[in-house]
């Protein structure tokens, strides 16, 4: 439903913009109906930048993001309205995600007159109660409270709603576990899973492997915006070819096995270089040489449904 | 013993009342040893690990006995902690990403630091730059200003700050939490190299992920609503926990190995109880469901096992 063509995009930063920082690089990607796709990397790799674009918020610097087969550059003021009824986004901070002096009413209230201006009052009241106990949340607990009144896991339970009472199809979640603590995040996502049966697909954004493995159908690895790997979460995670991806497999905290010696590594510094593989400067591998510098190595298929950039990894 | 605490209890007092952020803590660190200290937001894991520094201006220390290296800690008192301070206790803070002053270079920093607490910066200028190295961190930082580090790099600047006078009892708080799982994994290593070479002699980590204390702490010991539940062995936590709490809360980690798809994980239904007014007896009851009447009484912090500390009255039965 949703398509990534070679999509990049390249800030300007510095004091007059004169450098270039290169956050996503050539990425292509594309998610099915009901699919939930996890988007991995470390600070910096650019998942946020992706999940931006899908949303609108930046646009492309080149490539074209298809929406049910259409680019979403061209959605301009109606159609936007038309579009953010079925894609949405949530944050990692859900405390920063409202107005704070609004009740939970009022913007609810706003979405009414917004969005649904032709349904009638007490139709939207009970879309909007059935919508909130979906969610797992009791309307009476909810409604006319102030944000900072509900706990993180309760807000953040709450924008799932809000998201949920649009038609929404597609969902940009960006860590929206992070912030909450280690009894209540899993309740959030398992509301989230669960919400794939309604035929909502989601784009679900985190640093956290084993979270990423839980929920997702397949995942995406990202390194310094290019993707490493790709392809069913399971194949992944039980063989990594990459080696960015086996390095972060090995620094998981698992539960059943303490870490391995060897040492973790310390993020990368640089920029990735441009011409070649990004990861060059940190890769362990042996074989590494000019071929990696030559070119972007391409994302190769090893097996189906699971694909790999890196020329010299064992396959 | 590195550090004894007893019955250490903390409130917060705000316009609306007393918050009982801390009641009755009683434990223990032995030297070398590396306690995690985990639990929800707002359990009062920090509040016990900055009452051991500096109690803030809200902050009421109410009662309890605390010794460091056989030596009394005198927390209530504001100036003589001064002699303690740094010294013997050090602190990487929460937000070590900005506990450095954003206007001085960093060596200028350290230089103040260690001057205020009357050392010579010049004597411990080469065990600075050694250990500089071993957070893998270019002596040329010293002359450089904050800002121009990353997040990562500020932690291990940070690090190297807190520990530098070797102190008996280092409190590192939630220093993790906003790092990539590879820069973490070499943060918390690091810590532990630290112990290993004695520049520290115990340490306090509080995090709120267990996982991650499971990798590098020889014990830890869970919070809920300002009381302890749990102390023991990482791995006897991990693998047998008792109180009710601890197995819940393990229960609901998502793991490598565990897909939605396949087992559906549950987290621990209600919330922790507001601590202006908490409700006597076991704080946990409510969520509890192995609740029964006993537990409108405190259950007292008692050894079931050798080091297996559980605050829970039918682990108790069991044991009785």
């Amino acid at each position: 439903m949703l398509r990534l063509n070679d999509v990049s995009k390249t800030y300007r930063v510095g004091t007059f913009g004169g450098q270039l920082l290169h956050a996503v690089r050539h990425v292509t990607f594309d998610i099915q109906d009901g699919e939930v796709i996890s988007l991995i990397g470390e600070s910096g790799s650019g998942k946020t930048t992706i999940g931006r674009m899908i949303l609108k918020l930046t646009s492309p610097s080149s490539g074209t993001i298809e929406y049910n087969g259409a680019d979403i550059a061209g959605i301009r003021k109606s159609g936007l309205k038309d579009y953010y009824r079925q894609v949405q986004g949530i944050f990692q901070d859900p405390f920063s995600s409202c107005n704070p002096i609004f009740k939970a009413d009022r913007i609810f209230q706003i979405m009414h007159e917004e969005f649904f201006p032709h349904v009638g009052k007490d139709k939207w009241r009970a879309k909007l109660d059935e919508t909130l106990k979906c969610v797992g949340l009791n309307p009476e607990h909810i409604l006319n409270k102030f944000p900072h009144q509900l706990s993180g896991g309760q807000l953040q339970r709450f924008l799932i709603a809000r998201a949920l009472l649009l038609d929404v199809k597609f969902l940009v979640a960006d860590e929206i576990i992070s912030m909450l603590d280690a009894s209540t995040r899993i309740d959030v996502l398992n509301l989230l899973a669960d919400l794939k049966k309604y035929g909502l697909s989601i784009l679900f954004i985190t640093h956290d492997l084993s979270l990423g493995y839980y929920i997702s159908d397949r995942s995406v690895i990202l390194y310094k915006g290019t993707v490493v790997e790709f392809g069913a979460t399971g194949k992944i995670y039980a063989k990594p070819l990459h080696p960015y991806t086996q390095m972060l497999m090995a620094s998981i905290p698992h539960l059943d096995k303490k870490w391995t010696q060897i040492r973790g590594e310390l993020g990368g510094k640089t920029n990735g270089s441009l011409e070649g593989c990004a990861y060059y400067e940190r890769c362990p591998l042996p074989g590494k040489g000019q071929q990696c510098l030559a070119s972007v190595p391409p994302l190769v298929e090893i097996e189906p449904d699971h694909m790999v950039a890196c020329c010299c990894c064992e396959k | 013993m590195s550090l004894t605490v007893e019955n250490l209890t903390v409130y917060y007092q705000t316009l609306k009342g007393v918050v009982q952020a801390l009641e009755d803590a009683t434990f223990s660190l032995d030297d070398g040893e590396i306690m995690g200290l985990a639990g929800e937001s707002g359990c009062g894991k920090t509040t016990l690990g900055t009452s051991l520094i500096q109690l803030s201006g809200r902050m009421r220390y109410i009662k309890g006995k605390l010794a460091l290296d056989g030596q009394e800690l005198p927390i209530w008192d504001n100036t003589a902690m001064n002699d303690f301070r740094y010294k013997k206790v050090s602190l990487i803070p929460q937000y070590a990403m900005s506990a450095m002053n954003p206007t001085r270079k960093i060596g200028m920093l350290t230089r103040e630091l260690i001057e205020a607490k009357k050392v010579d910066f010049n004597q411990v200028l080469p065990e600075l730059k050694r250990r500089l190295e071993l957070v893998e961190l270019p002596e040329k930082v010293l002359n450089m200003y904050p800002i121009e580090l990353s997040g990562g790099m500020k932690q291990r600047m940070v690090m190297v700050l807190s520990t530098l006078l070797n102190p008996s009892l280092l409190i590192a708080d939630e220093i993790t939490s906003a790092l990539d799982v590879s820069t973490q994994k070499a943060v918390m290593e690091m810590l532990g190299e630290f112990r290993d070479r004695k520049y520290v002699k115990s340490m306090m980590i509080i995090t709120h992920d267990i996982s991650v204390l499971y990798q590098i702490a020889d014990s830890i010991m869970v919070m809920y609503a300002g009381q302890l539940s749990e102390k023991a062995a990482a791995e006897t936590i991990i693998r047998e926990p008792r109180h009710p709490y601890t197995k819940m809360l393990i229960a609901a980690l998502p793991k490598i190995g565990v897909r939605y798809s396949e087992q559906v994980l549950s987290g621990i239904p209600g919330k922790p109880p507001l601590l202006l007014d908490p409700p006597a007896g076991c704080r946990f009851r409510e969520r509890c469901p192995a609740a029964f009447g006993k537990c409108l009484q405190a259950p007292p912090f008692k050894e079931v096992q050798k080091d297996h500390f559980v605050a829970c009255w039918k682990e108790f039965e069991r044991h009785a």
